[in-house]
């Protein structure tokens, strides 16, 4: 027999086995008197606005792909498409009841696999029986809470893939994701939205500037500080040698899409219709910021390089949208635009920054994910409205609220960021010492089309590979 | 006068433009090029089939350069492309006619520098 046969047959047999788990998952809850008009209409809202989210795996896949050089395009439209199944399967298998599972305050301990928890969802508050009460307050089912927070927990992982693109190994990368999914995000997930230690202490982030964005951020500056910077990036005088994307369309294309599935991001986090009146505050405030950090952006790239770049506006775009994530239903519309403004310049300013640290990040996702998840997270702090769509948040320090929000904030920021960033050192380092993590320098130059595919995105035109 | 036109490797430019500004030699044209020489191919997979791929991706490099010039520019070329493979390239060194800067209609060697 030979070997291709051999794992043909062994992933057959693995197929079988988890077929066999997911049959096995069929627990029967009987539920009293729930008003079926309302748990279908807030299904309805919950669920396109996962499907809005898992449309960002299209925005992040464009906009990686046209940030980088037409060598690598194969490559990272791969890492793109397969990062959401390996964040699919960890997080169904663990991820999930590590994070939403009753437990302490650091960790999840019910109901840990495959969702297999007792649940009486869509009843909610004390009604709900079951082990994942962190999520008892909305009142959709089971599945529904899972499959939002599964598109949320791809969306972690896909941030990793730009920073380290074209010179990561492709399995290094499915590896790092997998575990990241699998633990990682679960476990600080859980502090804040699994009714850990930091929602004990009053820390809010409503769609996830630090649950979803930091994370991926702080994941990816692990990854980048042992990976080392792409050839050529830096010259030997210390300056910078701009590497240019292949293809700005692409990367217009991708922020688009990621604005738009941002509509489900934020909105769709009240994961409740209520009387509308939430959805279209967080609706506005998320535009607000991004309209106001585009501006700023702009602004700020026409100063300090003369021109108007447009990979700099579309990262202002972005910025914009993760520093609203955390504060879109807890601060007003002026402040939102405020929080936009300072999101837009952070950016531009963000990624000099990084350069000058020789931190070599192809498309900005530290400077757009990291720096403004912070700044987002922090924002909540400062210009956070008590009960502006009902959450008693408490007052920001500009609303007459004093630092005590701030610093529960800037303790989370700590915490989360320590935490993710400790652990992801780990684990990258012993998938360097194991695995290996960059390709050859011969691969990089080729590209890693050829080198880890085989195959070109574009085997009919012909360019110049280096310049 | 002569006429340097050389075919190295693609991910050989760099160092290739870098040992030629070492040598003082600032000026030529580049193109994008595929053709076949002792390397033979690679393969490329494409939905399960596995092709030959014959013709491979080269970099054309032109110098026009003054008689002095020739031995440095080869020089450099060697330098900048060589890595002891199959594959590194070649050069091919032509007599050159007449060389006209289209500005100013000057012709020959001052044409040329």
């Amino acid at each position: 027999m030979n070997r291709k046969f051999k794992t043909l047959i062994s992933l057959f047999l693995f197929a079988l086995f988890t077929g066999g788990i997911l049959f096995a998952q069929d627990a029967a809850s009987e539920a009293p008197a729930i008003n079926i008009a309302q748990v279908g209409m807030d299904t309805m809202w919950v669920m396109i606005a996962a499907f809005l989210v898992f449309f960002m795996n299209l925005g992040f896949a464009m906009v990686e792909t046209g940030l980088t050089r037409s060598k690598n395009s194969v490559n990272i439209l791969a890492k793109n498409f397969i990062v959401f199944a390996i964040a699919s399967i960890s997080f169904y298998v663990i991820g999930f009841g590590l994070m939403f599972g009753n437990g302490s305050g650091f960790i999840g301990k019910e109901g840990l696999f495959f969702i297999g928890g007792a649940d009486t969802s869509p009843l909610t508050g004390d009604a709900y029986q079951g082990a994942y009460s962190a999520l008892s307050w909305t009142g959709v089912p089971l599945f529904a809470k899972f499959f939002f927070q599964l598109v949320f927990a791809a969306t972690a992982a896909t941030i990793v893939s730009g920073a380290v693109a074209e010179r990561i190994k492709f399995h290094s990368f499915i590896v790092f994701s997998f575990v990241l999914v699998a633990i990682m995000y679960p476990i600080t997930g859980h502090w804040i939205w699994g009714g850990g230690w930091l929602a004990a202490k009053g820390f809010w982030d409503f769609a996830g500037s630090t649950v979803v964005h930091s994370v991926g951020g702080w994941a990816a500056l692990a990854g980048v500080i042992l990976l080392g910077a792409r050839t050529g990036k830096y010259k030997e005088d210390g300056s910078t040698n701009p590497i240019f994307g292949h293809n700005m369309g692409l990367a217009t294309l991708g922020a688009l899409v990621l604005w738009f599935g941002w509509f489900g991001f934020n909105p769709g986090s009240t994961m409740a219709v209520g009387d509308g009146s939430a959805i279209a505050h967080v609706a506005l405030t998320t535009n607000t910021s991004a309209v106001f950090a585009i501006a700023t952006a702009t602004i700020a790239s026409w100063l300090i390089q003369k021109k108007p770049d447009l990979s700099m506006i579309l990262n202002g775009a972005l910025a914009g949208l993760v520093a609203i994530t955390a504060p879109c239903a807890f601060v007003s519309v002026p402040a939102a635009a405020a929080i936009g403004s300072i999101a837009g310049v952070l950016v531009v300013c963000a990624v000099y920054f990084f350069d000058k640290l020789k931190i070599d990040d192809p498309v900005g996702a530290l400077s757009v994910h990291l720096v403004n998840g912070i700044f987002g997270t922090l924002a909540v702090g400062l210009w956070a409205k008590d009960g502006i769509t009902g959450a008693a948040t408490g007052n920001g320090l500009f609303n007459g609220g004093g630092f005590s929000l701030f610093l529960t904030q800037l303790t989370g920021v700590a915490a989360v960021g320590g935490f993710t960033f400790i652990a992801s050192f780990i684990i990258w380092f012993i998938i360097k010492k194991t695995l290996g993590m960059r390709v050859s320098k011969r691969e990089e130059i080729v590209g890693l089309d050829i080198g880890e595919h085989g195959m070109k995105a574009y085997p009919d035109f012909q360019g110049f590979l280096t310049k | 006068m002569k006429l340097i036109i050389a075919v190295i490797q693609p991910e050989k430019l760099t160092d290739v433009k870098n040992s030629l500004t070492r040598a003082g030699i600032g000026k030529m044209t580049v193109t994008s090029a595929i053709g076949c020489g002792q390397q033979g191919g690679y393969t490329e997979n494409y939905r399960g089939v596995i092709t030959e791929i014959n013709l491979l991706d080269k970099v054309r490099i032109e110098i026009a350069v003054n008689e002095n010039f020739v031995k440095p520019a080869i020089n450099a070329i060697i330098q900048g492309a060589r890595t002891g493979n199959i594959g590194d390239g070649k050069i091919f060194v032509v007599p050159m006619e007449e060389c006209i800067r289209v500005r100013t209609g000057e012709t020959g060697h001052e044409a040329i520098g």
